[in-house]
């Protein structure tokens, strides 16, 4: 037996995402999940003889902004091609895709994984067309929603560059958290908006060996795609020592949350589609890629080839939003964040630009401003779900709240009460401190009446710190405290009273 | 006084204008003579004598209370049976729609409706518009007006018939291949296939998306022009429509063909072409040149290969566009499948006849893995081919002059068992879907009582010179008799 060389995955993801267009692809019909089955359709999107589709430049210029944004080079044309195949909730019998010319083509998105950076190179970005949906009711009947049939659909495909399921996992986080930068898909996989298809295949470590793989569908989440993949890779593994009996160090039980363990009665290495068994924690085959169909591709004479001005293109890309790789990066060398502070504040565009738009109101050290987020706003934040809708401090008021504090108008302690009222109510720091008297009152000439009247009125204290116990002093401070509800500055009130007394 | 049902649609018109006829009679004249020919002829899947008095009665009342009427008011017309109609059968002539009614109409329904046109029925065609000769209709088998034991050519066979039987002034037609043009030319009628683009798709069943065009039926060129300018109508439901406005195809009626410079492409009359037809057409093209128009022979050599790459891209495009034919959503249904897939194959063996089996068994081939480029790939490139043999015969002339078909009208059942001699009859035709040009057919005399077509082929978009030297030779040829007497 050959010495145990150990053993790696190599995955290709393809990613579909349903595009944020108000219309479908080809129709005027509307996009909303949830409709009553069948009342979002029409002659086209049925498939109704004689109708016609019409493209939707919308959702042409989604995926070109998504091309972009994955660093693709971007043809010149839109084809379109015809994939024919027979299925209920294909109502044309073919769906419209593109082939040979994607739209986008050679990209790639750099991803972080331990604490390590990855490539991992985009093959294609192309448009298509969503199918309907088939409701199994009974057995021996099912119905056909086709709602979801002709909605925009964005494939991502990459090369085979991820090589475990925490890279797949990494890469997955990066590529949604960009569609919703860019606003090209609302990233939903539980309505199924966003759907992650790997395919996986296992090799002797160091090898550049491309054995039989596996495409995983119908994958419900991400964790779902990292213990699909986790599964499949010791399975091959096994798969492959036994084919050849050869040692990899492969083992039946993976080690995790949950630890995975494989159904060694299912170590055939064959070409197949599978899918996750999820309570039983494995994948099982749907059926073998023997019986793949051939789609017959031909170019879809009903539509015109849609060719792209360079400005076009141009004016695309100027419109692309700072994308999250670019951000932590500024966040880090410019602003001296810490990487971990960066990655919270670009995990989602919005908090991103919360921040930016605050820390350009502040105008001072953006740290100042990332350092609430990270604190009192994120932990109210996350309190509140992370809704937006609930955010009532704006940026400005956050900006506001810090200025307060720089000048030395409200102590920390206040500064935390005064913004957890600000969250909770919508008011400004400003109007806040007003409404409740709590500025830090350091004006002598406001001090100084109120410190008379406290030294009259204690004459004997007075007598004592004069005699020499001068700790009485701060029994004195307090009085004035109290006096001002908390409202005067300590060390102002501190330095007037030594003055008073002839205190050095 | 003529009957009304021997008038054109620009007379009927007139006198509908004038108030000497109400559009109910000029229906209800139609109707009559549809039920006392039909029954031989058999031009009609449906006839909807219903919506055509309605339609009739609402532009009656509309000219009562004094309103404008449209260019076709009350003129009768016939929609090929495979045009889109909201509410009304629409079979294709094919088993496996069964009685479907579209919940739409098509935007060519819709432009004649909106023009005033009124809609005495649908007309047969070979199934899914494959063929040459209405044989292959799923229903049955339409007659030719002028002898009722021979075909009326096809696949828009049930349109041509209707018209040259007087039964309606104008028609619509398909022409994927000489659809529109060769029933024309076996039925004495004039057929016009325009510009692909010209006229929109949207409502079409589809037989090869990218060949496919509709265009008018009508017994003179003046009511082609009419029926025409009616149709051409940008429509942003087809994005292959193009964004072109026409221009008054009547006023092209100028009679004037002096000067025109006619090109003679020498193919066209190559063996196979029946003499008579030949001769027909050179006592055409003379009379052109009295008329004032040159005329010069020239060449389009790779229209013999025209035939051979048809039959491979329109089967391609057919086998896809005729996949959605799978009994889940309309037409027929096969019980009792075993699964999914025994439903989509026993709905489809019983809802397809053999015309169409075979060219989708021929197209599914043509499209699969490994013979894609060798069929497909190199049919389109030799198309280009084809289009660039008329766009340098533009180079120098304005127009080219063909026979339509090699022959007149055969015998019912005479090329059943010679499936190839049938697809010869549309090798006239079939170069100008190729190139998406424009071409009309409009007769040139008759052979044993039997009528000849003359084919007028244009440029893209120049179907208003196609329209006037067409006119031009009609007028002056004043081919007689218009009307088969359509004795027993």
């Amino acid at each position: 037996m050959a010495e145990a060389t150990g053993f790696e995955a190599v995955v290709g993801m393809e990613v579909h995402a349903e595009l944020l267009t108000e219309s479908k692809m080809f129709c005027g019909c509307g996009t909303q999940f949830g409709a009553s089955p069948n009342t979002l359709c029409c002659p086209v999107c049925t498939g109704l003889p004689g109708s016609l589709p019409v493209p939707n430049r919308k959702a042409v210029e989604l995926v070109v902004r998504t091309a972009l944004a994955l660093n693709c080079e971007v043809n010149r044309a839109c084809l379109f091609h015809r994939k024919n195949y027979f299925y209920p909730d294909l109502p044309k019998a073919y769906q419209i895709s593109q082939y040979d010319v994607p739209i986008g083509v050679n990209g790639h998105l750099d991803v972080r994984v331990n604490g390590e950076m990855r490539r991992i190179r985009i093959r294609r970005v192309h448009l298509e067309e969503d199918t309907g949906k088939l409701l199994h009711v009974e057995r021996d009947t099912s119905f056909v929603d086709y709602n979801r049939s002709g909605v925009p659909l964005m494939e991502i495909v990459t090369e085979p560059d991820i090589h475990s399921a925490d890279e797949a996992r990494e890469y997955l986080i990066a590529l949604r958290r960009i569609l919703l930068y860019i606003e090209v898909s609302d990233g939903r996989m539980e309505q199924g908006s966003l759907r992650c298809e790997p395919n996986i295949s296992v090799r002797p470590r160091g090898t550049d060996e491309l054995n039989s793989k596996t495409e995983l569908k119908n994958l419900s989440s991400f964790r779902v795609v990292y213990l699909g993949i986790q599964y499949e890779t010791a399975r091959q593994a096994l798969a492959l020592e036994k084919q050849r009996g050869i040692s990899l160090g492969a083992s039946a039980t993976v080690p995790g949350q949950p630890p995975l363990k494989v159904d060694v009665r299912d170590t055939a290495l064959t070409q197949e589609t599978r899918r996750c068994d999820e309570p039983n924690l494995k994948t099982v085959s749907m059926r073998t890629k023997e019986y793949a169909h051939d789609y017959r591709y031909f170019p879809e004479p009903d539509l015109v080839p849609v060719t792209f001005e360079e400005a076009w293109i141009e004016g695309v890309r100027a419109g692309l939003p700072e994308l999250p790789a670019a951000r932590l990066h500024r966040y880090t060398e410019e602003i001296g964040l810490s990487e971990y502070d960066a990655g919270v504040l670009v995990e989602e565009r919005a908090l991103a630009d919360y921040f930016d738009t605050a820390a350009r109101a502040y105008g001072g050290d953006a740290k100042k401003i990332a350092n609430w987020m990270q604190s009192d706003w994120l932990r109210l934040f996350n309190a509140g779900g992370r809704d937006w809708t609930g955010v009532r401090v704006t940026p400005d008021a956050l900006a506001e709240l810090v200025h307060l504090q720089d000048e030395g108008k409200i102590t920390g302690k206040l500064a935390k009460s005064v913004f957890e009222t600000a969250w909770e109510t919508g008011k400004t720091p400003a109007a806040i401190v007003q409404e409740q008297g709590i500025e830090v009152v350091g004006d002598e000439a406001q001090l100084l009446p109120v410190i008379d009247g406290v030294l009259a009125e204690n004459e004997r204290v007075v007598a004592d710190i004069r005699a020499g116990k001068v700790g009485k002093l701060n029994f004195l401070v307090g009085q004035v405290m109290r006096v001002t509800k908390g409202s005067a500055a300590p060390d102002v009130v501190q330095r007037l009273m030594r003055d008073r007394l002839g205190l050095t | 006084m003529a009957e009304l049902w021997e008038l054109s649609a620009a007379a009927l018109r007139a006198a509908i204008g004038r108030g000497e006829v109400s559009c109910h009679e000029v229906a209800q004249a139609h109707l009559d003579r549809c039920a006392a020919l039909d029954p031989r002829v058999r031009a009609f899947v449906t006839l909807t004598p219903g919506t055509a008095l309605a339609q009739a009665d609402h532009w009656d009342a509309a000219r009562a209370r004094g309103e404008a009427l449209p260019p076709l008011a009350g003129i009768p017309i016939a929609l090929k049976d495979n045009f889109c109609t909201r509410g009304i059968r629409t079979t294709c002539s094919s088993k496996i729609l069964g009685d479907w009614q579209p919940p739409y109409d098509a935007t060519a329904t819709r432009l004649v409706r909106e023009a005033g046109c009124v809609l005495l029925g649908k007309t047969n065609l070979d199934e899914f518009a494959m063929g040459s000769s209405t044989e292959n209709s799923g229903l049955f088998t339409t007659r030719n007006p002028w002898d009722l034991d021979r075909v009326p050519g096809g696949s828009s066979g049930g349109s041509a018939a209707a018209v040259a039987a007087c039964m309606s002034p104008l028609a619509t037609g398909s022409d994927t291949g000489g659809s529109i043009r060769q029933p024309a030319a076996l039925c004495g009628v004039v057929g016009m296939k325009p510009t692909y683009g010209r006229v929109s798709r949207y409502g079409l069943v589809a037989f090869a998306s990218s060949l496919d065009q509709i265009g008018p039926f009508a017994r003179s060129v003046e009511d082609a022009a009419l029926l025409l300018q009616a149709l051409a109508v940008p429509d942003p439901l087809d994005s292959t429509s193009l964004p072109v406005e026409a221009p008054d195809y009547r006023a092209a009626l100028t009679g004037d063909v002096r000067g025109l410079r006619i090109g003679v492409p020498r193919e066209y009359f190559a063996e196979g072409v029946h003499e008579t037809v030949r001769t027909a057409v050179r006592r055409a093209l003379d009379l052109f040149c009295d008329l004032g128009a040159t005329v010069e022979e020239t060449s389009t050599p790779h229209a013999e290969y025209g035939l051979a790459c048809y039959y491979i891209i329109a089967p391609a495009e057919a086998s896809s566009n005729l996949a959605r034919y799978d009994g889940v959503r309309y037409g027929i249904r096969a019980d009792n499948a075993r699964d999914v897939i025994g439903m989509f194959e026993e709905t489809r063996d019983l809802g397809f006849g053999d015309e169409v089996k075979h060219r989708i068994m021929l197209g599914t081939y043509a499209l699969s893995a490994g013979y894609y480029d060798a069929y497909y790939d190199k049919a389109l490139r030799v198309r280009t081919l084809v289009k660039q043999d008329f766009e340098r015969c533009w180079e120098r002339y304005d127009v080219l002059v063909a026979p339509t078909s090699p022959e007149v009208a055969f015998r019912i059942g005479e090329k059943a068992g010679d499936p190839l001699a049938m697809k010869l009859s549309d090798i006239c035709t079939i170069p100008v879907n190729m190139a998406g040009n424009c071409a009309i057919s409009l007769p040139c005399g008759f052979q044993d009582g039997l009528p000849i077509g003359l084919q007028i082929i244009g440029k893209s978009l120049d179907e208003a010179t196609v329209l006037r030297a067409a006119h031009a030779y009609e007028q002056a040829a004043n081919w007689q008799p218009r009307v088969p007497s359509l004795s027993p």
